[in-house]
């Protein structure tokens, strides 16, 4: 088994135990993917993990691109936005930096 | 693409076998087309939906605090059999106050959840394009 | 509406929820463990009312493959798959009760 700073992720990457998250985790994983996350990536993958920890589902796109313009701005409120943080995806690439598993229904 | 009017029908508990987890994620993947959805609970369905639930005793997800998420995804429907609620001694109070923010009012947060009579809920379902049974 | 049950009554209450649901002009096709319903012994007045208005089916080869074709109830109507098929058509939306 692939590991991420000792942590154990599956065969696309995704941490296996959801508490082993660490924010070095995720920037270890944004290096890999030649990303350096900003604030703007950070709100993202926050919003993310609290949004898993009250609903224990991650967000589907549609309903993560409304959420965060409700929350950060209207300009952010798209996905051409959160696809210019997570060129990946922002539902696969963000949960995955956010150490949160795959989102249901995601390819 | 013509909306199809679909029916998830939950007729069992939620820890005891994958039927409930499986059908919430189907309902989570079809939501995503736009179809006009709605959920029904009949039988030990029921406990879906009942407040409360505390699964750190088990080692299984929670997963009915998912069912929150589902105003989010537009699927604001869910009927709960008033027979089987009063079969099992419970009532709406003991359900989680489940709500929807409705886009044509104001974003007025509204209740999703309604009891209905037997007789009410087959009439539902004879309108319905697609019921599908978990 | 066309309403499939698989499941015995004696076993579960797929049948007893399927006829607390049906409306009026519904009819029921009982199949797999479901037409053990269909047999004497395990008939409901319920079903036995809706089966006299001819509104109960069962699919033959799971009444012969568990020995009970002499046994099923009056006004019950023996269907096979194509029968089945025939239903569905007829009915337009299919509930399983399972």
């Amino acid at each position: 088994m692939a590991d991420i700073l000792g942590a154990e992720v599956d065969e696309e990457g995704f941490l296996v135990n959801l508490g082993d998250w660490t924010e070095e985790i995720a920037v270890e994983m944004a290096k890999g993917d030649e990303i350096e996350l900003s604030e703007e990536h950070w709100d993202v993958i926050n919003f993310l993990r609290g949004y898993f920890e009250e609903y224990q589902i991650a967000p589907a796109v549609r309903v993560l691109t409304k959420a965060i313009g409700k929350q950060f701005g209207k300009e952010k409120g798209n996905s051409k936005y959160l696809y210019s943080l997570f060129p990946y995806g922002p539902g696969k690439q963000g949960c995955r930096f956010a150490g949160l598993p795959k989102p249901t229904g995601c390819i | 693409m013509a909306t199809k009017k679909f029916m998830y029908l939950n007729r069992k508990a939620s820890y005891g076998t994958v039927y409930a987890i499986e059908s919430l994620e189907v309902v989570l993947i079809a939501a995503a087309f736009e179809q006009d959805v709605s959920l029904a609970f009949i039988d030990d369905g029921v406990y879906q939906i009942v407040e409360g639930q505390n699964t750190d005793g088990i080692g299984m997800k929670n997963f009915s605090k998912t069912f929150h998420a589902l105003g989010d995804y537009d699927i604001n429907k869910l009927y709960v059999s008033a027979e089987s609620l009063e079969e099992r001694g419970l009532t709406a109070d003991d359900l989680m106050p489940l709500v929807y923010e409705d886009e044509d009012d104001d974003w007025e947060e509204k209740p999703s959840v309604k009891v209905v009579s037997n007789a009410e809920l087959s009439k539902i379902m004879s309108d319905q394009d697609v019921c599908l049974s978990f | 509406m066309l309403h499939t049950v698989n499941k015995s009554s004696f076993e579960r209450n797929s049948l007893q929820s399927c006829l607390n649901a049906i409306d009026d002009t519904s009819v029921i096709l009982l199949i797999e463990d479901g037409v053990i319903s269909a047999a004497n012994n395990a008939n409901s007045s319920m079903l036995s009312d809706l089966a006299a208005q001819g509104r109960v089916y069962a699919l033959q080869g799971d009444v012969d493959a568990r020995g009970i074709s002499s046994k099923i109830a009056d006004n019950i109507k023996l269907v096979d798959y194509a029968g089945f098929v025939d239903l569905v058509v007829e009915h337009g939306t299919a509930v399983s009760w399972v």
